[in-house]
């Protein structure tokens, strides 16, 4: 290659060494904390990209051709976390609404996993992103993010059956706020997927 | 789709498909690693196509952070790094090896690096 990257002082680029790039989604309904916790673990500022809804084909002939907004966008932040060994880990926040299915595939193609929120305050605006979740088939675990006025008295088993959680699939609260806590949440993730290995297919 | 008298559709397939002509190109992800081949940019290259080749100077993006420090669509970012990509302009390559994408020891070295990031 007769190019040679100087060097990264922008933090723009990819770190060098960067070798394997994974990504995890970070989904959940309006409001549950996806940015808060992608920001407390990204070592960028997050960064996001207008999706249109209806992907319809974009013209390539200049740039205000192309940003022409026809349909309605939604906006899809991502954070990045440099891991030691060259891993650099992607973390999308992803939207859970039924009408966000054919963005939502593009965006699940070749994760690991699902972190789902779940705010406890209102346990039902999470059913539809779980649906998605099981339909795209990827693992995943599930986060309550811990809200003061969280109401404190479900057990866990009856938050797991308000979910119709399979009883493998990990659940852990989390402050998305707090890092520790934020990796603690994708560590109970990472490690339901060692656990589920060796799949001989996936 | 509406169709002309001698039955061929108005809108050659390629179009439909988000025109992108030749499906035979390796899928790019929104992890796919964009990086310049090291060709000089020819004159008259259309301005969306030299945007993202100069995004990509001084090192490599991702397709979904080229998108971003665009303000672009991921879809248009894919079409405009099919354009470089035949041009020679752009390397592009998948976000892991492909012989590691199943490797169980990918998972344990994310969760090795994700344990040491947290601090007491
Ligand atoms: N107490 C507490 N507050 C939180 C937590 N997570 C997020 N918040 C707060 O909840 C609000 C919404 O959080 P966001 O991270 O913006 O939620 P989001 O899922 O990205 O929302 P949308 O992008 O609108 O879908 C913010 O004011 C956060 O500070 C948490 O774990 N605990
Ligand atoms: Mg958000």
């Amino acid at each position: 290659m007769a190019f040679a990257p100087s060097s990264t002082t922008s933090g723009m680029h990819l770190p060098d060494g960067a070798r394997d790039l994974v990504k995890i989604l970070v989904a959940g309904p309006f409001g549950v904390g996806k940015t808060t916790l992608i920001d407390s673990v990204s070592e960028i500022r997050p960064l996001h990209t207008e999706e249109r809804l209806s992907e319809a084909s974009a013209p390539v002939d200049d740039l205000d051709g192309i940003r022409e907004k026809s349909t309605t966008t939604v906006a899809i932040d991502f954070g990045r976390v440099s891991l030691n060994g060259g891993i650099v880990l992607y973390l999308f926040g992803t939207p859970g609404q039924e009408r966000f299915r054919s963005l939502w595939e593009d965006i699940a193609y070749g994760a690991l996993g699902a972190l789902v929120l779940v705010d406890s305050r209102r346990v039902d605006a999470s059913f539809d992103v779980l649906g998605l979740v099981e339909e795209s088939g990827l693992p995943y675990a599930v986060a309550f993010n811990a809200f003061p006025d969280a109401p404190s008295h479900y057990t866990e088993d009856q938050l797991r059956a308000a979910l119709d959680l399979e009883p493998d699939t990990p659940m852990v609260t989390c402050d998305a706020r707090d890092t520790n806590s934020s990796v603690d949440a994708l560590l109970a993730l990472v490690q339901h997927l060692i656990d589920r290995h060796p799949p001989e297919t996936r | 789709m509406s169709r002309r008298p001698g039955g061929r559709p108005l809108v050659p397939a390629y179009l439909s498909t988000g025109g992108v002509a030749r499906p035979s190109r390796p899928h790019l992800e929104r992890l796919s690693v964009l990086t310049r081949s090291g060709e000089p940019a020819p004159s008259g290259l259309p301005a969306a196509e030299l945007a993202l080749l100069e995004a990509l100077d001084g090192g490599s993006l991702t397709v979904v952070e080229a998108a971003a420090h665009l303000r672009l669509p991921v879809s248009a970012v894919r079409v405009l790094a099919g354009a470089l990509l035949d041009r020679d302009l752009v390397l592009a390559r998948a976000p892991i090896p492909p012989a590691e994408r199943f490797d169980p020891d990918l998972l344990k070295r994310v969760a090795d690096g994700l344990r040491a990031l947290k601090h007491d």
